[in-house]
């Protein structure tokens, strides 16, 4: 086997404070505060420390090295601020490391985004040779590839229409047909797959395995711990820009699921900043397992327990609770308490929430959270997005409703149901 | 390991924190054709979509501009024009100052308008003025015809004009101008992804180097001890000629047309050096 890539000592630094407001009367100040050895008139003092910044300086990547063998398929993942983009980055070249370097063999093309240069103005079939050029093919190769790529794509009615006037869903799957035919030795994709329908996912997902198959190197970042197992061989993951830990992917998944399975799922706000209005405010939120201790990850087969914590502030004010779940842009429900009740006295109130097992699907949900009342005139207290998130996931050791199927089961619920099933008898 | 040793030799590309000052990776701009030359394509065809007129607006800006320089810089103001007709006078002058303008303008925001595309997907970055001096080139062939139609009018009918064997410099004042846009551009591009003033600055100034270029009067005009100062401007020498080629006009200074050359040549030196520089890690800074 050969080396295609090799990644050494990769760090990347980002200053913080500084980005994009920089004047030139801000660089004068400076330079003369130094000429006359005053500090800095404009540095920021009091900043949080999260752990990996200093001086107004962030580690975005630090020390990273490995090694990829050609035809390898590297799972990337890590939690948001990981370094995950970064890196990705800095292998598709859109920015340049601190320190470190990376030695590639064959040609590189990066996914971080699909549709990245299409024109609105212009067709279908214009936009995939611009969109395909900037990627890196040459005209020729579109040329060649192009009835592909249009048929993959299930637009081909459309292909002289501007894609201005498509759906979003026909510009995503054309966008990513011809990110599909791309013919690079080594490939760098982001979470470009979360867009879509699930059909068409599938097909991408399918098409990108396929071409794993053909030798292709390929570097995947994905919150999707089901697709990171399902596709790559390898995994890496990244903290706060350190590499910790590097093998098989089951092996890494595992390890940040139980790394992350140990923190959050909790979130309380001070009084004062509380959200909700004086009748009623959310003073926290935590989603648990049986055994009341929050956390964020959950297997198919847990039940889940979601507890809002909230003040009424107004005697007799009545409301309910509600919650709405979503996954990748699609509402899977909402779900409200039955009556509007009255909570008479002032004081702090809870509300549970069960969620059965084997209801959803493994993916990474997040939590809406309201409190309304739509006697009389409907009134919101409470209205929030995306309070909470958190992941179902199948380890396969608990059964479920895949039985003793190991692969890819599509939806975003995932329910046991009864299946009956009998030989028909022929009559003699 | 052993097959590291073996093939570390052939390792294609490396990517490090800086590159070479003169690391310039012109071979990978060379690879880069068909991407110019569907940003160029893709500017002429998307600028007039849904609009009325289309491509004609390429005509009516120059023709417009014109108009209102003959009105008011020849009728009103009464500048000399050299002796010749005030119309085909100042077409040339704003035909071939829109050139220079176009592509300055347009190649100083190469970061700033680009840094959706620039922070997904890498090319060579100078793919994109590039293909802005082209798209411009476009341009210029258009409204240079609508001025040779007029120079020939001028011609025929026995207008004070004298366009002579020089006409075939044409291409030196097209690729000098081309040169002086793309290298100030690139500067300024450069600079702005730190100072964004700058952008703002841009054009501004560019409106008012105009004034300091001989477009609307001839050099001639200019008194003895200002002269220097407006020859030293890298544009004069271009614009003088380019009169002088087609109209007959002015003079052809050869010297001041060399010194405009060198100034090309470092101006651009300079821009695509900084422009490489700032290429690795401006995503960091807009």
């Amino acid at each position: 086997m050969t080396l295609s890539i090799s990644v050494e000592n990769l760090s990347k630094q980002y200053r913080l404070g500084v980005i994009g407001n920089r004047t030139l009367y801000e660089d004068i100040n400076r330079w003369w505060a130094r000429v006359r050895g005053l500090p800095d008139p404009l540095e920021k003092i009091g900043e949080v420390d999260h752990g990996n910044r200093a001086n107004g300086l962030l580690w975005a990547l630090r020390d990273v090295s490995f090694q990829l063998e050609q035809g390898e398929v590297l799972g990337v993942i890590g939690r948001n601020g990981a370094g995950k983009s970064t890196l990705l980055k800095i292998l598709s070249r859109v920015t340049g490391p601190t320190s470190g370097q990376i030695k590639l063999r064959g040609r590189i093309a990066s996914l971080l985004e699909v549709g990245t240069g299409f024109h609105p103005e212009l067709t279908g079939r214009e936009n995939i040779y611009l969109n395909g050029t900037i990627l890196g093919m040459s005209r020729g190769e579109i040329a060649k590839k192009f009835d592909e790529i249009v048929s993959f794509s299930e637009v081909e009615k459309f292909v002289d229409t501007p894609v201005k006037r498509y759906s979003s869903g026909m510009y995503v799957r054309l966008a990513f047909a011809v990110a599909a035919h791309l013919d690079p030795e080594i490939m760098v994709v982001d979470e470009v797959l979360a867009v879509g329908d699930a059909a068409f996912q599938r097909k991408c997902l399918g098409k990108l395995s396929e071409n794993a198959g053909e030798g292709r190197t390929v570097l995947f970042v994905s919150h999707n711990m089901a697709a990171i197992n399902r596709l790559c061989s390898r995994a890496i993951l990244l903290d706060r820009g350190l590499m910790i830990a590097d093998g098989p992917a089951a092996e890494i998944t595992a390890k940040y699921l139980s790394g992350a399975a140990e923190e959050d799922g909790i979130r309380n706000w001070n009084p004062d900043e509380a959200p909700g209005t004086d009748e009623v405010r959310l003073m926290g939120i935590s989603i648990s397992g049986n055994n009341g201790v929050s956390k964020s990850v959950f297997e198919v087969s847990d039940e889940i327990f979601i507890r809002l914590d909230y003040r009424v502030g107004v005697p007799n004010t009545r409301f309910r609770c509600a919650m709405v779940f979503s996954t990748q842009g699609v509402t899977v429900f909402s779900t409200i308490e039955p009556y509007e009740l009255e909570r008479k006295e002032i004081g702090l109130y809870s509300s549970v929430l069960r969620i059965p097992a084997h209801l959803l699907a493994e993916s990474e949900y997040s939590i809406n959270v309201s409190a309304f009342t739509s006697a009389g005139s409907k009134k919101h207290y409470i209205s929030l997005r995306n309070v909470l998130h958190f992941q179902i996931y199948d380890s396969m050791t608990t059964p479920s409703a895949r039985g003793d199927y190991t692969q890819n089961l599509a939806g975003v619920i995932r329910p046991r149901l009864d299946w009956k099933s009998a030989e028909k008898r022929i009559d003699s | 390991m052993k097959h590291n040793n073996l093939t570390a030799e052939k390792w294609t590309d490396i990517i490090k924190p800086q590159r070479n000052w003169l690391d310039w990776r012109l071979h990978e701009l060379w690879r880069a054709r068909d991407l110019v030359m569907l940003f160029v394509w893709r500017d002429f065809v998307s600028v007039y979509k849904q609009t009325i007129l289309g491509p004609l607006w390429y005509l009516i800006q120059p023709l417009l501009t014109t108009l209102i320089f003959t009105v008011v810089f020849g009728r009103i103001a009464s500048l000399s024009t050299d002796e010749v007709p005030d119309f085909i006078f100042y077409l040339a002058g704003s035909v071939i100052w829109a050139y220079f303008a176009e592509c300055l303008n347009k190649t100083s925001t190469t970061f700033i308008s680009n840094s959706g595309l620039f922070g997904k997907v890498y090319f060579p970055r100078l793919a994109v003025p590039i293909s802005i001096l082209i798209s411009n080139l476009i341009a210029f062939a258009i409204q240079f015809t609508l001025f040779l139609a007029f120079v020939i009018y001028y011609w025929v009918v026995g207008g004070a004009i004298a366009p002579n064997w020089t006409v075939l410099m044409l291409p030196l004042y097209i690729l000098m101008m081309a040169g002086l846009g793309l290298g100030f551009g690139i500067i300024v591009s450069a600079l702005t992804t730190r100072y964004r003033d700058l952008q703002f600055l841009v054009r501004f100034g560019v409106q008012l180097a105009m004034y300091a270029t001989p477009v609307i009067y001839p050099l001639s005009s200019i008194p003895e001890n200002y002269q220097l100062l407006i020859r030293a401007n890298p544009m004069t020498a271009i614009v003088e000629g380019f009169r002088y080629s087609f109209l007959g006009s002015g003079a052809l200074d050869p010297w001041n047309l060399l010194y405009s050359f060198v100034f090309m040549l470092l101006t651009l030196l300079i821009g695509i050096l900084l422009f490489n520089r700032i290429e690795s890690t401006f995503m960091d800074t807009v």
